[in-house]
């Protein structure tokens, strides 16, 4: 009899299981029709995580572009047009899963690669593409190395050395902040370059900098808020991943830190912002775009994304507009434009045709250099309104 | 370094937390011999609970539904996993163990889709903030060693004066004679799961209140470390786990104070190699005296 009952509850688990085996299948199979019918279709890859410590972030970019793709679902290249169909896979936000991921999406033959939130992952990826060809646009990572080290990359962002420098400059000369305290992840190359650039910055300004790190899956930033304290530091600069930022200003509320919590554009996450919200701290972070910024595109979206409750369980259980998400968006017509410019869907054309592709989206203009990164000049500060839980605006800022 | 004091208190506070884990390791070791991997994932599964339940269940309800859904999960663990095993050798169990493990942190992957979930409404009270001696800190931090030191003490009369507890001990002393003398091995071992199950729900309750994020790894380092200070009081010993639990929180604080951060951890694991190298029983732990 008991052996009965063990074997049955032993069942009960494999079926469990098999159920949430069964339901994936399910999505995997109602999004694949369509595209082999007709002969016309234009695949765009999109690689982005959507587990993990980025998953929230890239879930965010990816809603960008599925919006743009039911605004503009065709393109017209070389005369003909083109169904385009967005692939998406997973690359799980580390470095370590970003090649398999790259690589499936080269098995199915896409044109040109959207992504990704995150720039180890997109380094990891770059050399899968390099290979392989495909051109690839990122969309949110800013740091150097993602197009520097390889060809077929091109960014439509701004870059970590422009952002930590913005963010120095923000805090010496409008906040009057002398003594900056700095937190990383150790291993990760977007905290650490940041910090770096952050660093450098701050103190050719005439400032001191206390740079300290934490390994990965930290939880409990409470002594470092008091090292922070007992260096006197008027900021913590800490451009971390959206699970750490919610920790950081859980622990800085609970010892209370009144300086200033200045963040990156990975803060920029309704999480991070709902986490803000009835606590005492100042939380200022550098994005790429304000929501109000085009209203339009704003109204839009918000419809979207109420419309459909997938798309908003992605965005966090609310309508508001993440900056990543207007990059997504201009990413994917940042592609069109390619695609256009290339009169072809094969990748080498699109490569060749990127360089010289300009489109004005709904975060500014975006031009190429020759390295392949965006000639932007400008990033929007924001700051967490702690009463409504939403993003305020502050300035654009610039490098003095 | 600024003053000793709040590096001190958050330390206490993180050592409670450790402690209320590494008790469910240290009794199912002492009962089962076997290192339960998986507790550290019932400690996340916990958290989740919480997450969920509080968001849709007033406060006075979802705390015991957490707990008694942690209690469930620990019960459903053994049986389904160790108790069919209970004859095999000791290296099957602990591989069903780790096979659990995994099979916890999949299962919370696909439901909460790899997303680490924000812990929106914290329990009241104990998230707000308080000042002592002039630092500032949430009042969980305090609450948290003063509710461990209740909880060890009531397990301990638990153990020595009723008459489950006396089966407990028994079967820890030996296996085969407790059963020989009419103890229900079955019952005892469930029940080991259950107070260990609770124990770390409690606990859960309190770590994601002061670090309010649930991811599915959550449980991991937690779980480890609890499992090293296990070890270094003597696995099997509960006063030792509770000791080895509050000197590996207030270390790995201190050693964050120092300016060190970034080797708290390898602290906590050299740790775990020298008390195995130097004395292997631990602080607490039991002689090790083979019987013929």
């Amino acid at each position: 009899m008991k052996k009965i009952l063990a074997l049955v509850l032993a069942l009960a688990m494999v079926f469990a299981l098999a159920a949430c085996g069964g339901k994936s299948a399910d999505t995997a199979s109602s999004s694949a029709p369509a595209a082999d019918e007709s002969g016309g279709v234009v695949k765009i890859g999109v690689f982005e995580p959507q587990t993990g410590d980025n998953g929230a972030g890239g879930k965010q970019e990816i809603l960008g572009m599925q919006y743009a793709n039911y605004v503009q679902p065709t393109v017209e290249i070389g005369g003909k047009t083109y169904e385009v169909k967005l692939e998406i896979v997973d690359n799980r936000t580390t470095a370590e899963n970003g090649p398999s991921a790259a690589a499936e999406l080269m098995n199915r033959d896409v044109s040109v690669v959207l992504g990704s939130y995150g720039s180890g992952v997109s380094m990891a990826g770059g050399a899968v593409f390099a290979e392989a060809g495909v051109p690839a646009i990122g969309v949110t990572c800013t740091n150097p190395q993602v197009t520097s080290d390889c060809d077929v990359y091109y960014r439509i962002c701004f870059l970590d050395p422009f952002q930590g420098t913005v963010l120095a400059n923000y805090a010496y000369n409008t906040l009057g902040v002398t003594s900056a305290y700095t937190l990383a992840m150790l291993g990760s190359d977007y905290d650490q370059g940041l910090v770096y650039y952050f660093t450098e910055a701050f103190k050719a300004l005439g400032g001191t900098v206390k740079n300290e790190d934490f390994p990965e899956g930290s939880a409990n930033f409470v002594s470092y808020i008091n090292n922070a304290k007992a260096e006197g530091a008027g900021v913590i600069f800490a451009p971390v991943s959206t699970n750490y930022a919610q920790l950081i200003i859980e622990a800085a509320s609970a010892q209370n830190f009144e300086g200033t919590l200045l963040g990156s554009d990975t803060w920029d996450n309704n999480m991070v912002v709902e986490s803000a919200q009835g606590k005492a701290v100042t939380v200022d972070i550098t994005t790429f775009y304000q929501e109000g910024g085009n209203a339009e595109f704003d109204s839009g979206i918000k419809e979207w994304i109420n419309a459909n409750a997938d798309a908003k369980t992605n965005n966090g259980g609310n309508d508001m507009v993440s900056a990543v998400t207007a990059m997504g968006y201009d990413a994917y017509f940042t592609a069109l434009e390619a695609l256009k410019a290339a009169g072809s869907t094969e990748p080498s054309a699109v490569l060749a045709a990127l360089p010289g592709v300009h489109y004005t989206g709904v975060s500014g203009e975006i031009a190429f250099d020759e390295i392949g990164d965006a000639k932007r000049d400008a990033a929007y500060i924001k700051t967490a309104n702690t009463e409504t839980g939403a993003w305020d605006f502050v300035t654009i800022q610039g490098v003095n | 370094m600024q003053g000793l004091l709040p590096y001190l208190i958050n330390g206490v506070s993180v050592g409670g937390q450790y402690a209320l884990i590494a008790i469910g390791y240290t009794l199912v070791y002492g009962i089962l011999r076997l290192i339960n991997f998986a507790h550290g994932d019932v400690f996340m599964v916990a958290g989740l609970i919480m997450v969920y339940s509080s968001a849709t269940l007033p406060m006075y309800l979802a705390i015991p539904l957490v707990l008694l859904l942690t209690v469930a999960l620990g019960f459903v663990i053994e049986r389904a996993a160790y108790k069919p095993l209970r004859s095999a050798p000791r290296m099957s169990l602990m591989i069903s163990a780790i096979g659990v493990s995994y099979l916890i942190q999949n299962l919370a992957f696909y439901f909460t889709g790899g997303l680490p979930q924000p812990v929106t409404n914290a329990i009241p009270w104990i998230s707000e903030n308080v000042t002592v001696f002039g630092e500032s800190t949430k009042r969980v931090t305090l609450v948290t060693p003063v509710l461990t030191a209740v909880l060890v003490a009531a397990l301990v009369y638990f153990i020595n004066h009723t008459k489950i507890g006396m089966g407990m001990r028994a079967v820890s002393k030996d296996f085969e004679t407790a059963l020989l003398m009419g103890i229900k091995i079955n019952s005892v071992i469930s029940m080991t799961f259950v107070v260990g199950s609770f124990l770390a729900a409690v606990g859960a309750m309190l770590y994601f209140t002061n670090y309010p994020s649930v991811a599915i790894t959550s449980g991991g380092m937690p779980g480890l470390k609890a499992f090293v200070a296990a070890v270094f009081g003597g696995i099997g010993s509960i006063p030792g786990a509770v000791v080895g639990a509050f000197l590996i929180g207030i270390s790995e604080e201190l050693i964050k104070g120092i300016g060190y951060s970034t080797f708290s951890d390898a602290f906590t694991f050299a740790l775990l190699i020298v008390v195995l190298c130097v004395r292997p029983t631990g602080l607490f732990g039991e002689k090790v005296t083979d019987k013929v």
